[in-house]
């Protein structure tokens, strides 16, 4: 295809990318390198059904004034990556002087925000993504394996988790894991401990949120595998029976290699979802153990009286910036894969 | 013939009858669009504000959602705004205010407001914000019933008190747990500092500034006794919020708790509760600490604003149609879904705690610009304290860096 051609061929795409997905980037980048002019606060006196309290509001008209000489806000740079709800440089390097052992240390960092929310969302991430990738390739070998008329309907119900809205998902484990619930009773009952609850240990809220996330992600892995199946050579799996391999080293020696484009394809999906991972978070209340990359953001935005656009932009910047560095190894990889094909 | 002419006749009463009865709506065919949280109270002043004026009106839209607070101001700022009145709170009022979005109404009171009572008039700086039709407060529920078998003489007054009749109760084996309390990790544990340390008689900000300063002996006090009641609370409380502590509450599952007054009505009615339950509910004043004298509560109130920037006629009409709703009728017709401060209101057993509350001189929830901000970091500063991971001095000093951090970004120090 002629250089020309394919521009033009792939304009329209480009031009909604550059539109949609480029542009938004780097004006929520501007947005975190500004914060809110100075509030003019002014002293006064509140009265209520319950009596007067002396305290304080802000002058709209004078801060209206600041608003419209600078509509983007003051510049600040990048101080909002480095202050306390992100990086926390300052209060990183008082802590290191401050620790005489690494673990001291570690504990201390896991007082600031982005490195609690980062500790969560590395350790879903990587723990996650291998299960998923390994429990849908057996799935997908098992179900290739059924006779035809159990194909369909296993399909269809191997596919359920993934069909359930996150959000109702979740939350419909929330309340099967209460201590009133179906699970959660019954663990209650198998641990012979009534105050045995899923939801008030640290340890046990990531594993449920794991687990979850595994029951909710097998599905994506388990159809492309499965569809991958279809497309393995039956003469090299026939030549392979005749060679006198068995059935898990045709497995191992055919059907791997065959799927490992596809598993790569997997992997780099599910390295970017489970870095974003969001809605487990708020459907199991977890909070309070659990935090995410992508709950920071929310958080940030959350109180709309006061929305920190800069530091939910930031903590976007930086979710940008790990998924890419999540998926370097991996598109590296491919890169070279790719070139020495072309060589042979 | 004589039918005809009595059909007319009948449309003429008719016409005069409502004409001569109809509250005074203000200019006609203005457009009022409301924007309210979505509980019986609420839909009992919208409908009669409604039944009384939609007909004068040219459009007359409600729009009753729980998320009201968190799309109230994107809605209110572009003129003209969506909605000709929100129905706020203490603190959505600050909210509405730090933008400029609700219009004095001293005018407007002077023209339609006499039947008004003085301390329904919200004022700052001298100049009426809102006009308040209702109360509510956390306060304390207790199951006289329970208390009795564990041997509590009395009602627990004091957080001590508290913790020594939820002791009795554990020790008595009847429950393990008698404690229920909003703590739902976010704006509900934070929401319980603030109570207990208003009750220990903390400040949240230094005077005159908006620089915090919770991170004193009544802040670690505040925390010790939080720490203490929650030894007593629900496993899961870091998950519970207040449908969470009804539902166990009307499940029998607790002694003693923290929930807000407007759950009162709902927990005592004959529905999602047993007999055994409701008939030794009791509403209290909520605790003061010992020796002290301010119950550990926040006092909140509900009523209308409107916006700054709608037509002064539609302005004027929603304001007319709103108060024309706050009467006695309507009051004694929805009596037992609200603490009512409009006049003919007659106080049951479900408005007995906030009223204790408030006659025992309970503060409102502040009024502060930034208050929304320290609330936030509160909610999420202090749940490593609770789960005892955090000293309460290391707990309080993150709130104040977190608070810090926010309110420089949002322009407040």
């Amino acid at each position: 295809m002629k250089h020309s051609t394919f521009l033009l061929f792939s304009l329209p795409s480009l031009s909604v990318m550059f539109l949609f997905i480029a542009i938004p980037i780097v004006s929520v980048f501007i947005q975190s390198l500004h914060i809110e002019h100075k509030q003019v606060i002014i002293v006064t006196e509140n009265c209520d059904p319950f009596g007067c309290e002396t305290t304080t509001s802000v002058d709209t008209e004078a801060s209206a004034k600041l608003k419209e000489k600078a509509p983007l806000g003051k510049f600040n740079g990048f101080k909002t990556y480095s202050n306390r709800m992100h990086f926390a440089f300052d209060e990183l390097g008082e802590a290191w002087k401050s620790s005489d052992s690494f673990t001291v240390f570690v504990k201390k960092l896991y007082n600031y925000p982005l490195y609690r929310a980062l500790s969560f969302t590395l350790t879903y991430t990587f723990i996650v993504t291998p299960f998923v990738l390994f429990l849908g390739f057996l799935v997908a070998v098992g179900v290739n394996n059924l006779p035809k008329m159990f194909k369909g309907p296993t399909i269809f119900a191997s596919l359920l988790p993934m069909i359930v809205t996150p959000l109702v998902g979740s939350l419909i484990l929330f309340w099967m894991v209460d201590g009133d619930g179906v699970i959660g009773a019954t663990l209650q009952k198998i641990f012979n401990d009534n105050s045995l609850s899923l939801k008030a240990s640290p340890v046990l809220t990531w594993i449920m949120l794991m687990v979850y996330g595994i029951w909710h992600l097998m599905p994506f892995s388990f159809i492309v595998f499965y569809a991958g199946l279809q497309t393995v050579p039956q003469e090299t799996i026939e030549a392979a029976t005749i060679d006198g391999a068995s059935k898990f080293q045709r497995i191992r020696h055919v059907v791997i290699p065959h799927l490992m484009p596809l598993a790569i394809f997997i992997t780099l999906i599910l390295l970017m979802d489970n870095f974003r991972v969001f809605e487990p978070i708020i459907g199991f209340r977890a909070e309070a153990h659990a935090t995410s990359i992508s709950w920071l953001i929310w958080n940030h935005l959350r109180e709309s009286a006061y929305p920190l656009y800069n530091a939910a932009g930031a903590t976007s910047m930086i979710t940008i910036f790990g998924v890419a560095i999540l998926l370097l190894p991996v598109l590296i990889r491919t890169w070279r894969d790719f070139k020495e094909k072309n060589k042979g | 013939m004589i039918f005809k002419k009595l059909i007319l006749v009948g449309f003429i009463s008719l016409f005069f009858s409502s004409s001569l009865y109809a509250a005074d709506c203000g200019p006609n065919g203005q457009s009022i669009r409301i924007l309210a949280s979505d509980f019986p109270a609420i839909h009992a002043i919208a409908n009669s504000a409604e039944s009384n004026c939609a007909g004068s009106a040219s459009e007359f839209n409600r729009n009753h959602t729980t998320e009201a607070r968190q799309i109230m101001n994107a809605a209110q700022t572009p003129n003209p705004a969506e909605y000709t009145s929100v129905i706020v709170a203490n603190s959505t009022l600050v909210q509405l205010m730090n933008d400029g979005l609700v219009r004095p109404l001293d005018d407007l009171v002077e023209k339609y407001g006499g039947h008004l009572k003085s301390n329904q008039l919200i004022t700052v700086d001298g100049k009426i914000m809102a006009i308040a039709f209702m109360a509510n407060s956390q306060h304390m529920y207790y199951r006289t019933d329970i208390l009795e078998k564990s041997g509590v003489d009395g009602i627990p007054a004091t957080y001590d008190e508290v913790i020594s009749a939820a002791e009795k109760i554990r020790a008595a084996g009847i429950m393990e747990h008698p404690l229920v309390m909003n703590l739902k990790v976010g704006w509900n544990v934070g929401e319980v500092f603030n109570t207990i340390y208003l009750a220990h008689g903390g400040e949240f900000f230094k005077p005159g500034s908006a620089e915090a300063s919770i991170n004193n002996a009544k802040g670690v006090a505040a925390l010790e006794t939080m720490k203490a009641l929650v030894e007593y609370a629900h496993e899961d409380h870091l998950t519970q919020a207040s449908d969470d502590t009804q539902g166990l509450w009307e499940a029998g599952q607790a002694a003693i708790g923290f929930m807000w007054g407007s759950r009162g009505g709902v927990i005592l009615d004959n529905e999602g509760s047993s007999a055994e339950v409701t008939s030794n509910t009791v509403l209290s004043a909520a605790p003061t600490v010992t020796g002290g004298s301010i119950p550990g509560a926040t006092l909140w109130w509900d009523g209308i604003t409107i916006a700054t920037n709608v037509s002064d006629s539609e302005a004027e009409a929603t304001f007319a149609a709103l108060v024309s709703g706050m009467t006695s009728e309507m009051v004694a017709a929805n009596n037992d879904d609200a603490i009512w401060l409009i006049d003919g209101f007659k106080p049951g057993p479900a408005a007995a705690g906030v009223s204790a509350t408030a006659q025992g001189g309970a503060k409102s929830y502040p009024m502060f610009a930034q208050m929304g901000l320290l609330h936030n970091a509160l909610g999420a500063e202090l749940v490593d304290f609770l789960k005892g991971s955090e000293s309460a001095e290391q707990a309080l000093s993150d709130v104040e860096a977190v608070y810090e951090t926010a309110a420089k970004d949002a322009g407040y120090l």
